[in-house]
C-alpha cells in the first residue's frame, strides 16, 4: 500500500465513522442486492445529474465532526437516502477546469487549467450522444465562467465536433443580458480568485444570449429580476439548472458549482460560507428533481467534490487556501449517489477513483465510456 | 545547459553575497540532479535578502550535500534523479531565474504525473537532512501571541475551538488596556534578548507604537507599496494574452523599487514585505489574510522568538476585479467575517510556531481583543482544559513567561 493510500484509507474512515454516528446509515458490504431485482426497479427514460461540489472543500469544513455544522442539508435531507463513498481519490491534475475536464471524460486530462481548451478525450456527454443517437438537448452543462465552455465537448477526432453537451455560462449570460449596467448585479458575477481578469474569447456550444426566451422561456426582464433576489453564482447557476430542467428536461446534466474556491484569497469565513451555500444549493437541486414530472422517480443525483484542499498540518502548503500541494487530503474526497435503484442510507469506504464517475453514468444510462481510464462502480449500477 | 557545465563564472548576474556562496560550492552544485538543483539556487540567489536563520541553514545545507561521498549523495537524492525532465526545461535559463524554472518545473510535474514522486523524493530528503544537520534550537523559549477581533462588539459563536485542546481556556480575562500590555511585553523581550529580526510585530491594520527594537510590518504601512501594485496588476491585465499564470511570474519578479520602495536602511525587510504582496494570495486585497501570511512567512524565514500577531477588519467581498481595482473610496468592512478568519489564523500561527525548533518549551496566547476570552498554550499550562475565574492579561502571561 503507498502512502497516499495508507492516508486516503485513514481520512475515509473518519469520515465514515462520521457519518454513521452522525445520520445512523449502514456500512456498506460486497453482498449486494440481486442485479435483476435492481433492474425491475429501475424506471425507462433514465436521466442523470452530476454536481460537482466545487471548487475544492476538505474533510474537516465538510463530513468530519467539526465541520458537521456547515453541511447540515446534506446530512439530514441527503445522506439517508443515498449511497456514499469514502474515499474518492483523484491522481490527477488539481486545478478546477483540468479536474472537471478529467472528471467529465473519465481520464486524466493533461490540458492548460488557465487554457481555452476542450478535453483531449471524448466526454460523458459525446459517448452518451453518439452510442444512443440522442439530440444535442439531451445533454448540457451549466459551468461558472467562461474558463469551462469548452468542457462540453473533446478535441478527440472520433467523437468531438457536433456530439458534445451544449453549455451554459449563467454569469456570461446575465452579462449580456446587462449589456451596461452592473451595479445591482455585483455578487453574481464574482470570479474565482486564481482567475480575477481570465475571460477566454468563447467559442464552442455556449449557450446564445437570444435563446434565452427561445428555450429556456424566460425574457431578458425576468432574468434580471429573479438574479436579483439571488446572492452568489452558484445560486444562480441552480437557477438556470432548474428553468433548463423545465423547459428541456436534458437526461445528462451538468452542474459545476465554483463558490468555494474563494478560499484562494485566504479568507476563511468566506470558504466556510461558500460551503454552507453549495450544501444548500445540493439539497435544493435533489427537491427541484423530485419536484419535476420529468424527472422525479427517474433520475440518479451524483454530487462530488473535483478535490479537496491542501491539510493543515502539511508545511508545504497554507491549510485551506489552496490545493497546490498534492497531499493525500487534497486528493481524497467522495461521492453521493442517490435515486432509483440506489440503496439508501449505506456507506463504502473502499477506494474509488474519480475516473470512475462516466463509466459508472455509463451503465447507468446505457453506453460504453470505451476510452475511460475508470470502471462503473459496482455499488451503484 | 546541464548542471555539470556549471563554472563560476556561470553565477556572474547573482548578487554579491550569493555569488560567493555558489562559487564556493560550485564543484557539489554541479553533481545535483536538475529537478533538485533548480530548488537550491531559487533560495540560493536570493541569500543576499535572506534573514540570518535563512542564510545559516542554506549554508549548512550546502556544507552537508559538500561533505556527502558521491555514493551517498546518489542514495540521497535518488528520488530527484529519476524525474525526467523535458528538453524545454534543460534548455530554460535555470540559472538566471531558478524560481520561473521552478513554477514550470511544478507544471511539468503535475503534467507527467511525477507530483507524488516528487513529493516523495523532497519529503526524504527533508527528513535525512535534518537528521543530519542538527536544528538550532532558540536562546530562549519561543512566544507567539495573536490578538483577534478589532471592532467587533458581539459574537456568540465560540472562538478558539482548534486551539482550546492545546492548552487552557479563560473566560474571564479582564480586557483593560490588554492590547497595551501585550505590546509592552513583546517590547520588553526585545529590548532584553535583542537580537536582529528575533522579536516580531505584524499588524493587519494601523500599527500601535513599539519600541523601534521590534520588527515590525503593517498592511496600512504598506499602502503605498499596495496601490502600486494593484495599479500595476490592473494595467497589466488589461493587456491582450495575460493569464493568472503570466500574472504571477511577473508579480514575482518584482523587486521593491519596481513598486516605488525607496532604498532603505534594511532592505531584506523592504524586500520581505514587497515579496508578501507580490507573492502572497489574497494579502493586496483582504488584510486578514496579509496578516497570516506575513505570520507565516516571518515564522517560516526568520525563526523569531517573539511574534504578536493583531488582526484587523478586512474589506467586504465584492467581484475580484473590483478588488483588484485601484480605489481611493474608503473601503465597506466586514468585521465578523475577518473575526472568523482570524479565528482560524490564529490556530495557524500556533501550528507555524511549533513547526520551528523548541516547540516543546514555546507558549502562545490568542485574545479576542476587548473581550473576555483567551486560549494560552505553554508546557506549564495543561491542555484541553478551562478556567471561569477572573483573571487579567498580566496573570496569563505571567503563567507563560
Amino acid at each position: 500500500m503507498t502512502r497516499l493510500e495508507e492516508l486516503s484509507c485513514q481520512i475515509s474512515r473518519t469520515r465514515r465513522e462520521f457519518l454513521r454516528d452522525a445520520t445512523r446509515i449502514a456500512l456498506g458490504t460486497a453482498a449486494l442486492r440481486s442485479p435483476l431485482a435492481r433492474a425491475a426497479a429501475l424506471p425507462r427514460n433514465k436521466k442523470v445529474v452530476v454536481i460537482t461540489f466545487g471548487g475544492g472543500a476538505r474533510d474537516q469544513e465538510t463530513f468530519a465532526p467539526e465541520g458537521q455544522e456547515n453541511v447540515p442539508n446534506m446530512l439530514r435531507d441527503l445522506i439517508p437516502q443515498s449511497t456514499f463513498f469514502t474515499q474518492v481519490v483523484n491522481h490527477g491534475i488539481l486545478g478546477h477546469y483540468v479536474a472537471t475536464a478529467s472528471l467529465a471524460t473519465g481520464a486524466y486530462e493533461t490540458i492548460n487549467n488557465f487554457a481555452s481548451l476542450p478535453p483531449e478525450n471524448p466526454t460523458v456527454f459525446e459517448y452518451y450522444r453518439k452510442d444512443l443517437r440522442r439530440p444535442s438537448s439531451e445533454a448540457w452543462v451549466v459551468a461558472p465562467s467562461n474558463g469551462f465552455n469548452r468542457i462540453g465537448e473533446s478535441s478527440h477526432r472520433s467523437y468531438g465536433a457536433g456530439l458534445g453537451a451544449r453549455v451554459i455560462l449563467p454569469k456570461h449570460l446575465l452579462s449580456a443580458a446587462l449589456s451596461g449596467g452592473h451595479a445591482d448585479y455585483e455578487h453574481l458575477l464574482r470570479d474565482n480568485y486564481e482567475t480575477p481578469y481570465f475571460t477566454p474569447e468563447l467559442a464552442g456550444g455556449e449557450f446564445e444570449l437570444q435563446q434565452l426566451e427561445d428555450l429556456l422561456k424566460l425574457s431578458v426582464t425576468d432574468f434580471k429580476t429573479h438574479a436579483e433576489t439571488l446572492s452568489s453564482p452558484d445560486e444562480l447557476s441552480v437557477y438556470i439548472a432548474r428553468q433548463l430542467m423545465r423547459q428541456v428536461a436534458p437526461s445528462l446534466l451538468w452542474i459545476t458549482m465554483h463558490d468555494i474556491d474563494i478560499a484562494h484569497a485566504g479568507t476563511y469565513s468566506l470558504y466556510v460560507d461558500g460551503i454552507r451555500r453549495t450544501d444548500r444549493l445540493c439539497s435544493e437541486m435533489w427537491k427541484i428533481i423530485e419536484g419535476e414530472p420529468e424527472y422525479k422517480g427517474k433520475t440518479t443525483l451524483l454530487i462530488l467534490p473535483d478535490f479537496g484542499r491542501d491539510a493543515d498540518d502539511d508545511p508545504g502548503g497554507n491549510g485551506f487556501q489552496h490545493h497546490r500541494t498534492g497531499d493525500p487530503l487534497s486528493r481524497t474526497t467522495w461521492l453521493m449517489a442517490m435515486g432509483p435503484g440506489i440503496r439508501e442510507g449505506v456507506v463504502y469506504d473502499r477506494a474509488v477513483d474519480s475516473t470512475d464517475l462516466v463509466p459508472t453514468i455509463g451503465s447507468i444510462l446505457g453506453f460504453s465510456a470505451a476510452m475511460s481510464q475508470g470502471k462503473p462502480i459496482t455499488e451503484i449500477v | 545547459m546541464l548542471p555539470s557545465e556549471l563554472k563560476p563564472e556561470t553565477f556572474n548576474s547573482y548578487p554579491t553575497d550569493a555569488k560567493k556562496l555558489v562559487t564556493d560550492y560550485v564543484a557539489v552544485l554541479r553533481e545535483l540532479p536538475l529537478s533538485f538543483l533548480s530548488g537550491v539556487l531559487r533560495e540560493a540567489i536570493d541569500y543576499d535578502y535572506k534573514f540570518p536563520a535563512e542564510r545559516r541553514f542554506l549554508e549548512k545545507e550546502l556544507a552537508n550535500l559538500s561533505r556527502l561521498s558521491a555514493s551517498e549523495r546518489e542514495d540521497w537524492l535518488e528520488g530527484f534523479t529519476k524525474i525526467t525532465l523535458s528538453t524545454k526545461l534543460e534548455r530554460f535559463d535555470w540559472v538566471n531565474a531558478p524560481a520561473q524554472f521552478v513554477e514550470q518545473l511544478s507544471a511539468h510535474l503535475w503534467t507527467t504525473h511525477q507530483l507524488d514522486a516528487f513529493r516523495m523524493a523532497a519529503t526524504r530528503y527533508a527528513d535525512r537532512l535534518h537528521a543530519a544537520v542538527p536544528t538550532e534550537e532558540p536562546k530562549f523559549p519561543r512566544l507567539g501571541i495573536t490578538v483577534i477581533g478589532e471592532g467587533v462588539d458581539n459574537y456568540e459563536a465560540p472562538l478558539f475551538r482548534k486551539l482550546r485542546p492545546h492548552g487552557a481556556y479563560f473566560s474571564r480575562v479582564a480586557p483593560e488596556n490588554g492590547l497595551r500590555i501585550l505590546l509592552d511585553a513583546v517590547s520588553d523581550r526585545a529590548k532584553k534578548y535583542n537580537d536582529r529580526y528575533a522579536h516580531w510585530y505584524i499588524d493587519g491594520g494601523e500599527p500601535a507604537a513599539v519600541d523601534p527594537s521590534l520588527t515590525s510590518v503593517s498592511y496600512l504601512g504598506l499602502e503605498p507599496v499596495r496601490s502600486a501594485l494593484l495599479q500595476r496588476m490592473h494595467s497589466e491585465l488589461l493587456k491582450p494574452g495575460m493569464g493568472p499564470e503570466m500574472l504571477r511570474t511577473l508579480m514575482a519578479q518584482m523587486h521593491p523599487a519596481d513598486l516605488g520602495v525607496k532604498s532603505s536602511a534594511d532592505p531584506v525587510l523592504d524586500r520581505f514585505a514587497v515579496k508578501l504582496l507580490t507573492e502572497g494570495s489574497g494579502t493586496q486585497i483582504f488584510s486578514t489574510s496579509f496578516a497570516q501570511w506575513a505570520a507565516r512567512e516571518a515564522l517560516r524565514r526568520a525563526e523569531p522568538v517573539t511574534l504578536l500577531v493583531r488582526f484587523a477588519p478586512r474589506q467586504r467581498q465584492k467581484p475580484m476585479s473590483e478588488l483588484l481595482k485601484p480605489s481611493a473610496e474608503r473601503p465597506e468592512l466586514d468585521p465578523v467575517g475577518s473575526l472568523v478568519d482570524a479565528d482560524m489564523s490564529a490556530y495557524y500561527n500556533w501550528l507555524n510556531q511549533q513547526r520551528l525548533p523548541g516547540a516543546q518549551k514555546a507558549s502562545f496566547l490568542a485574545w479576542f481583543e476587548g473581550h473576555n476570552i483567551a486560549v494560552l498554550i505553554g508546557p506549564s499550562v495543561p491542555r484541553g482544559t478551562g478556567s471561569s475565574a477572573q483573571t487579567d492579561m498580566k496573570q496569563l502571561l505571567s503563567w507563560i513567561l
